[in-house]
């Protein structure tokens, strides 16, 4: 609303500061439509629904009958006891943690090499970012594919036929399963981000350390990787963002039980299951907002920051 | 962030081996063939599920369940292409998919376009906190937005000819409109840091000319952006065609899902047998894989332009 609201105040000041762009009637219709369709969108599909969310966790509905206020109950009952929360709330952190502790610095080795030029490196880049246009969704059928009892590629390679390991059903192991195959599309996302990145720092610096007597290792750490910053700013947030939106791979292989609890599972269940709990399932959505929320703003503090110096 | 967000760079320096450069040959002492070793075992292991998934859906299911998948094929066909094809209707979700991601990614961009203008070149007061509204919408975790969002839905009536289901939930509508609402913020932020560099003379030659602000935009600015336009489309069809959580929730008839999501229901109908079910997934996988061969430039241009999608 805001863009839209601030243009017949600019149309009016048009012998301001701000130098001696006029609009015409026009080109304020224009700027109006243009800018008030799409604010008005984003006001309904994103924002609204964002601040609606967060009404909704302090009531009690189940879609169709009455809205009651029930204050900070649902937060009650879903730490006390709702079983799944907790499970969902450490698989998060360990998705966070997976992703962040051993995918994304993958993906930034694999930068560095491909960075130092090698033959074929056209080639490996092609297929370390081809898993990147999957959707998690068809990751999560061929990781059944390959993972499954039945004839999955792993257990007959590993000639366990007989007694076959269950990958996916093991409610210890499919977490680790599902962290693997989400690092396949992470390790090729950020290492195009570190590609691009690299790319960009100044070769003078290199050779600067090199005249200093730096080796390989010393000039990335304390040379190429501290200019990095503002990619290792948006690898971050793309990071945690990307575990806590987590979803279609598990809810693909089995609809996010037995193991695979998610935030993101446990709100769908809530609103789309059979009793369809709205309230408690906004409540959970509020938890992941928060913490999202911290990441989003860090971030866009960052861009500002940027924005400004531009 | 600044760095990679050139317009020179689009598609240019991020596709390139660094190869090429003379200074990258220089022998090394150690690593000589370590880092090729290296960078060749990982890119066998990354396109060893696609491989297998292929593999596995051009044979025949008694001769895999006899012998496993690792045995020499016997026969080799393409039948299980045209089953996944025909009896699971895949053509009909093909064309589901095709009317909700081609209008969603046209408006998308149309839309993000004007606002990433008004903010960056207009200048609209208030345009920086419309850039970071915009920006964190695209950051937020989808569940946060989905319930109040799925209520909504359900009480907005549309006319027969518009929806079957005579509201909004339930039809490609709904599907476009969550798609352009969730996507939009994410082009606004590429596209304003992209019309950010592009040179002011240009604009301010054309206000003295007396074009007003739709010239300004559609004539003048839009033309210049075409490679960011391109790289966001590539961008933008293939996470809308991977979508998989909105048609989940705001689809209820089977008919209408998208691609992704009725991989869902496929793998229902032919639970048991894998190979077929690979040659589904394959199917599903192929769209997106094809565009990222063809367009590999523009896409990767994409990732790296914005290089904040979480």
């Amino acid at each position: 609303m805001r863009g839209s609201r601030s243009v017949p105040s600019k149309a009016a000041g048009r012998a301001g500061r701000r130098g001696p762009r006029r609009f015409t009637r026009r080109d304020t219709i224009v700027l109006g439509v243009l800018l008030g369709i799409p604010v008005l969108l984003e006001a309904v599909i994103v924002w609204g629904p964002t601040l609606a969310s967060i009404g909704l966790s302090f009531t009690s509905w189940d879609g169709i009958g009455d809205i009651q206020w029930v204050g900070g109950k649902n937060y009650e009952s879903l730490v006390d006891n709702y079983p799944a929360f907790w499970p969902a709330v450490r698989h998060n952190l360990l998705w966070i943690a997976f992703l962040g502790l051993v995918a994304t610095p993958f993906g930034l080795l694999l930068a560095v090499l491909i960075d130092r030029g090698v033959r074929f490196s056209r080639f490996y880049q092609s297929v370390l970012y081809m898993p990147v246009v999957l959707s998690l969704a068809v990751v999560g059928f061929m990781a059944q594919l390959l993972l499954g009892t039945d004839q999955g590629v792993i257990n007959t390679a590993l000639g366990n036929e007989s007694d076959p390991i269950d990958w996916l059903g093991n409610s210890d192991l499919n977490i680790w399963m599902m962290m693997i195959a989400a690092s396949w599309r992470h390790t090729g996302y950020v290492m195009i981000l570190y590609l691009a990145g690299l790319k960009s720092v100044d070769p003078a610096l290199k050779e600067a350390a090199a005249i200093d007597g730096a080796n390989t290792r010393q000039t990335f750490f304390r040379v190429v990787f501290p200019t990095l910053r503002p990619v290792n700013v948006i690898v971050g947030v793309i990071t945690v963002i990307e575990a806590l939106r987590a979803f279609d791979i598990v809810y693909a292989v089995n609809k996010g039980r037995n193991g695979l609890e998610l935030l993101s599972v446990l709100i769908t269940d809530n609103i789309i299951g059979e009793a369809s709990r709205i309230g408690f399932g906004s409540a959970i959505a509020v938890v992941l907002l928060t913490v999202s929320l911290g990441f989003i703003v860090t971030f866009l503090v960052q861009e500002l920051r940027g924005a400004r110096d531009r | 962030m600044t760095a990679d967000l050139r317009p020179a760079s689009p598609g240019r320096a991020s596709t390139r081996p660094s190869s090429g450069s003379p200074r990258a040959e220089r022998p090394r002492r150690r690593g000589r063939f370590g880092v090729p070793l290296f960078l060749a075992a990982v890119s066998l292991a990354f396109l060893a599920p696609l491989l297998l998934a292929v593999y596995a859906s051009l044979r025949p299911y008694e001769e895999t369940a006899e012998h496993g998948y690792f045995s020499w094929p016997e026969r080799l066909s393409f039948d299980y292409y045209r089953q996944a094809y025909t009896e699971s209707g895949m053509g009909k979700y093909f064309t589901n998919t095709l009317l909700i991601a081609v209008p969603a990614v046209l408006i998308t961009l149309f839309l993000a376009s004007f606002v990433a203008f008004a903010v960056s070149r207009v200048r609209i007061r208030g345009g920086l906190v419309l850039l970071m509204l915009f920006t964190a919408g695209n950051l937020l975790p989808p569940q946060v937005l989905v319930t109040p969002l799925y209520a909504l839905f359900l009480k907005i009536p549309l006319p027969w000819w518009m929806s079957d289901s005579l509201t909004l939930y339930d039809s490609f509508w709904a599907l476009i409109l969550v798609n352009v609402g969730f996507q939009i913020g994410f082009c606004v932020f590429v596209l304003s840091n992209f019309m950010r560099t592009l040179p002011k003379e240009i604009l301010e030659a054309a206000i003295v000319d007396g074009a007003g602000v739709w010239t300004q935009f559609w004539r003048i600015t839009l033309p210049l952006c075409r490679p960011a336009l391109a790289a966001l489309a590539t961008l933008e069809f293939t996470w809308i065609y991977n979508d998989f959580l909105w048609a989940l929730i705001f689809i209820s008839n089977p008919d209408k899902l998208p691609i992704t999501s009725s991989l869902n229901n496929l793998r229902g109908q032919f639970f048991t047998d894998y190979n077929l079910l690979a040659a589904g997934s394959v199917l599903v996988a192929l769209p997106t894989v094809l565009v990222f061969l063809l367009l590999q430039r523009h896409f990767i241009a994409g990732l790296t332009l914005g290089a904040s999608k979480g």
